[in-house]
């Protein structure tokens, strides 16, 4: 059989993946190209104004590295990020286990489904000064709020990412002896990984939105503080230098996550980018 | 027609016969009926293939053999002793290829022995003697979406005889390759396994594919799938690919066989 691999294709590959301008893959060009255009039009609108709320890019740039200068800015995300990583780490951790526990079993599915549809499809925001009735204004109240947004969309995806798990794979390590524990853990969840690695960057992302909430509706503390604080006093360039930060913490926490499904779950994918 | 597959066993059963099926009736629901009663031999070394047009159960009867599904009536024997689920006497390889696709090919081949927990190295020398048989030299570190559709079920068929199985179970393993690779891939298949001693029970609904590879064709009925007859194609394999393509036995045990099966299709 030693000229099977004449029958080999081309592995696919795109072109854009290989064309390089100045040294630099294309789509790099590309991916900067649109985010410069953003800032262009950011500036613009600012500089119409089509808000007196709305500053300039230039003016909120400026206002972010005053506010990186001072120390504001690491004060207030150090009060911001407790509840966040507290609620994203227990969300992940125990959304995942919960979600593939109900992927894999009836009873589970049965018994956590309908809490955390409900969850997914309740207005979260208005539920928020509920929560100050049982947990008070502290740390835990900002954290539940944390998880209460990010817990549904992990465990959702998780639990659907499971139950749709290749049937073909399953059965192939089931004729090769695998065990149940086997089947979970080395066909399944890494099958699952991807739809689990969305369901994990979305929570992270509602997670911020649940921490910002919980800092504007319960009590000013941290980077809510100071986005409540500067739009109080008029200071929009203050303001919006605080929401761009919580973009951009979001997107580098994303980020990071995709390099962890790619370099521990999918390695397939990091030849193919 | 079962009967004549009972007296083909009678006698020498017990030492010649690597699996048997006894009375197996399967039904997915009351009323969807698989099989009904089938009774079959398979002779140890050889290949036999099960042919029948789509919904007669052969991939039905397949997996009921491999240990993947529960027969509702009926036993599974292998080397005379019944079985029940899988085991590691029995390798399949699957229609769709069933490739991990987060796996290197070398760790797909030796996914059998990594579930069995054998010692990485051994494992991996092994996978790579196979990945050589099958002519994927070089291919060890792709992952299966760099490989083309006979490529993969090449790496199926590595995995299938890495685990040293002494009946490999083959549903299909060509029908989602196309017909110039389906035929390389035939002859490369019996070329490979005349070093091998294994038998072979083999899935397909290509007439020229069953004749071409078996030494015994059992052919079903549909709904419920039985057994019609059983067929020992007769030709000299010694002549080269081309010669036996055009073999007139070749050609009149194929010819036979549609005018055998098409009363099926009307």
């Amino acid at each position: 059989m030693s000229d099977a691999p004449s029958i080999a294709t081309t592995p696919p590959m795109p072109m854009a993946d290989r064309e390089t301008l100045l040294g630099i893959p294309i789509m790099r060009v590309y991916q900067g190209l649109s985010i410069v255009l953003v800032f262009v039009a950011w500036e613009i609108a600012g500089l119409v104004p089509i808000s007196i709320a709305f500053p300039t890019f230039t003016g909120t740039m400026r206002a972010l590295f005053e506010m990186l200068v001072d120390g504001r800015l690491f004060y207030a995300y150090a009060e911001t990020l407790k509840p966040l990583v507290v609620g994203i780490v227990i969300s992940g951790t125990f959304g995942v286990i919960i979600g593939i526990a109900m992927g894999l079993n009836k009873t589970a599915q049965w018994f956590w489904e309908p809490i955390f549809v409900v969850l997914q499809a309740s207005p979260v925001a208005a539920l928020i000064p509920l929560i100050t009735y049982a947990y008070g204004i502290g740390l835990t109240a900002k954290t539940v709020a944390v998880i209460m947004l990010a817990a549904p969309i992990i465990v959702l995806n998780t639990y659907k990412a499971v139950r749709h798990a290749s049937p073909s794979l399953i059965e192939m390590c089931r004729s090769f002896q695998g065990t149940r524990f086997q089947e979970i853990w080395m066909v399944i969840v890494p099958n699952a990984a991807p739809v689990i690695f969305a369901g994990l960057r979305l929570g992270v992302a509602a997670g911020f939105i649940g921490v910002i909430l919980a800092e504007l509706l319960i009590t000013p503390t941290g980077v809510g503080d100071l986005i409540s604080y500067n739009r109080s006093i008029a200071d929009y360039e203050y303001m919006y230098a605080a929401v761009f930060t919580v973009i951009l913490f979001s997107a580098i926490l994303v980020g990071f996550l995709e390099t962890v499904e790619v370099n521990y779950f999918r390695p397939e994918k990091k030849k193919g980018q | 027609m079962s009967v004549s597959a009972a007296q083909d066993n009678s006698p020498k059963a017990a030492t010649d016969d690597i699996v048997e099926v006894r009375n197996i009736t399967k039904y997915y629901s009351p009323d969807v009926h698989a099989l009904s009663n089938v009774n079959l031999s398979f002779p140890r070394g050889q290949m036999t293939t099960l042919l029948g047009p789509s919904g007669c159960g052969k991939t039905t009867l397949l997996k009921i053999i491999a240990g993947l599904l529960e027969p509702t009536e009926g036993d599974v024997l292998v080397n005379g002793k019944q079985v029940h689920g899988t085991g590691p006497e029995r390798a399949f390889v699957f229609q769709d290829f069933a490739l991990l696709p987060w796996a290197t090919v070398l760790r797909n081949v030796a996914f059998g022995m990594e579930l069995t927990k054998q010692d990485k190295r051994e494992r991996e020398d092994r996978a790579r003697h196979y990945i050589n048989e099958v002519g994927l030299a070089g291919f060890e570190n792709k992952y299966p979406h760099e490989l083309s559709g006979g490529m993969r079920q090449r790496v199926g068929l590595a995995r299938a005889l890495a685990v040293n199985s002494d009946v490999l179970l083959m549903d299909e393993p060509f029908s989602a390759v196309d017909e110039q690779t389906r035929r390389k891939f035939q002859e490369d298949l019996l070329a490979l396994l005349a070093n091998e001693n294994k038998t072979v029970i083999f899935v397909t609904h290509s007439i020229e594919e069953a004749v071409y590879v078996s030494d015994q064709i059992v052919m079903l009925s549909p709904r419920p799938g039985r057994i019609h007859s059983i067929i020992r194609p007769e030709f000299s394999r010694d002549a080269d690919p081309d010669e036996i393509r055009r073999d007139k036995n070749y050609l009149d045990t194929v010819e036979a066989i549609w005018a055998d099966l098409r009363k099926y299709l009307d």
